[in-house]
């Protein structure tokens, strides 16, 4: 049996919230609505994150490019993510939705580009 | 002197979101000003997700939230100067600006829309001892440099203030490969949003210590570390829990002053809380046919309110050029109380005239509060309350006012917001 302790953030009410693992049970208390042992159980599960950072980018207006993970990644997977994204260089011009990793990480899921860089 | 119906003064969320109502109400002739080489402001550096929720509902970075909208004002085809800088706004709506193409230029405006946004307390405002080494940023700067220039501004960081930005860069520093040793927040909780404190604290493992502050800074050229220490309930240190913290970055999250020089220039009063004009319900200043809207006016939590409280401004301004300002017709004006818990409203002021069907007051809470009453009164009588489960200063609330409501006690010489308990 595993207890965890962690903070809703469905609401500024900030519930905090108790989730026990029994094998398969899951029970969530401290919660004031379902929304709380929703997050709570995907917390516990699988839990996940967008990541967002910058890449460099050659011969651009500005100096790095922003860039986020298309969807969501799995949480343990955010500093494999972020070693890619900080080996990484484009070339400008780069424009807002280019893909500039294709696979992250093996993730399966793409980096793009979160605004365009004209070249310099 | 040349014209121009709408001059917007700022091409941040505010402007832009301001400059295309006032295009949908029906004004072309309108005029964005804005001082960066690119339109946006703050969103381009706030390259973090979870903006757009209310708006688009989905979440969007800051830049492709800024893109939304720089692509509706292209395809609305509204002129804007980049890299001009307002110089003055007279209360008679002259507007003098700079640029290196036309040089100094003065003109007068139909109505003036007020964006110019906030700007981050500084590390003068705030008394600490100490050296002036480097490696003391505000918190924007720091994001600036590390996320458009492409510096990384230090590797062992201890950040002052849980404002957001503050938050943000904490997790934006540890993605980059620093360590952020500690978040010291003064106040007993923490002013930013509880999606930033476990997003950005709490899957790092970053403390947050509250009640606590920098009582010392260390280092004469390059900062080597800062002493943090708890404080009492009236944020004096408390002697015997001094905590030495080695880095070589400090950087301030200690709140946002909305960026009023142009607006005391022109004679607009300004409010002592907000530090942002007081506006009517029309969100014009006590100049006539002026303005103001986003940051400028209160520091906002959420860039989805600036931009609905901008593009209210801009159809208000574009009624007031096309002669539709019926706030100058005959009618009476009803001051906006703040009271028990209530720091401040926007409006604060109503004018009965202009009145639309519902109008959106918000403020802020002076604390933390649970299980408490938002009640509106009109003088003595309690007209309605919403039960708030928690209330707190990090997140902006609001109440709406009706039109109708009001008409049937038109006697109402104040209208006031407070928080209740019973």
């Amino acid at each position: 049996m595993e207890v965890r302790e962690m903070i809703c953030i469905n609401c500024p009410m900030g519930c905090p919230l108790t989730v026990t693992m029994n094998g398969d049970r899951i029970t969530v208390t401290g919660n004031t609505c379902p929304r709380g042992a929703d997050y709570a159980k995907k917390e516990v599960l699988s839990p996940t994150r967008i990541v967002t950072s910058s890449v460099r980018v050659n011969g651009g207006t500005i100096a790095r490019v922003s860039v986020k993970t298309k969807t969501d990644i799995p949480k343990g997977k955010i500093f494999d993510v972020m070693k890619e994204i900080r080996a990484a260089r484009v070339d400008a011009p780069v424009k807002m939705g280019d893909v500039v990793i294709e696979d992250c990480a093996g993730t399966g899921v793409e980096v793009i580009a979160t605004k365009s860089v004209a070249r310099a | 002197m040349r014209h121009h119906d709408i001059v917007i003064v700022g091409g941040g969320p505010a402007g832009l979101a301001a400059a295309v109502a006032a295009k949908k109400a029906g004004i072309t002739d309108i005029l964005i000003l804005e001082r960066d080489n690119v339109l946006g402001g703050i969103l381009n550096q706030c390259i973090h997700n979870g903006f757009g929720l209310h708006t688009f509902k989905e979440e969007l970075t800051g830049p492709e939230y800024a893109a939304r909208y720089i692509a509706r004002v292209e395809e609305e085809q509204i002129p804007y100067c980049l890299n001009t800088i307002v110089a003055d706004i007279t209360r008679d709506r002259q507007v003098t600006y700079i640029n290196r193409e036309e040089g100094l230029v003065t003109i007068r405006a139909g109505a003036v829309i007020l964006a110019m946004g906030c700007r981050e307390r500084p590390r003068g405002a705030l008394n600490t001892p100490g050296y002036r080494p480097a490696g003391i940023y505000s918190a924007g700067t720091a994001q600036r440099l590390m996320n458009i220039e492409g510096y990384l501004v230090g590797k062992e960081a201890v950040i002052l203030g849980s404002g957001d930005i503050g938050l943000i860069m904490a997790r934006r520093m540890t993605l980059e490969g620093a360590k952020v040793k500690a978040v010291a927040e003064i106040m007993p909780y923490s002013g930013g949003l509880k999606r930033n404190i476990v997003q950005c604290l709490d899957d790092y493992g970053i403390p947050l210590k509250l009640s606590h502050t920098v009582v010392n800074i260390h280092g004469k050229d390059r900062l080597t570390g800062v002493t943090i220490a708890e404080v009492d309930a009236n944020r004096n240190p408390i002697p015997g829990t001094e905590e030495y913290y080695s880095c070589d970055t400090l950087l301030l999250s200690v709140g946002l002053i909305p960026e009023n020089e142009l607006s005391k220039g022109a004679g607009i009063s300004l409010n002592r809380v907000t530090s942002g004009p007081n506006v009517n319900d029309r969100l014009e200043t006590e100049a006539e046919g002026i303005y103001a809207c986003g940051n400028v006016l209160h520091v906002h939590d959420l860039v989805d309110f600036v931009s609905q409280e901008a593009a209210l401004a801009g159809q208000n301004a574009a009624e007031y050029v096309m002669g539709q300002n019926a706030a100058q017709a005959a009618g009476h004006t009803i001051p906006l109380v703040a009271a028990d818990g209530v720091r401040y409203t926007v409006p604060q002021f109503l004018e009965t005239a202009g009145m639309r069907d519902s109008v959106t007051v918000r403020f802020r809470v002076a604390d933390v509060y649970k299980d408490r009453y938002i009640s509106v009164y009109y003088d003595d009588k309690r007209i309605s309350r919403t039960k708030k489960k928690v209330l707190a200063p990090g997140e902006m609330e609001q109440v709406v006012l009706t039109k109708k409501s009001l008409t049937e006690y038109p006697q109402t010489e104040r209208i006031t917001i407070r928080t209740e308990v019973e």
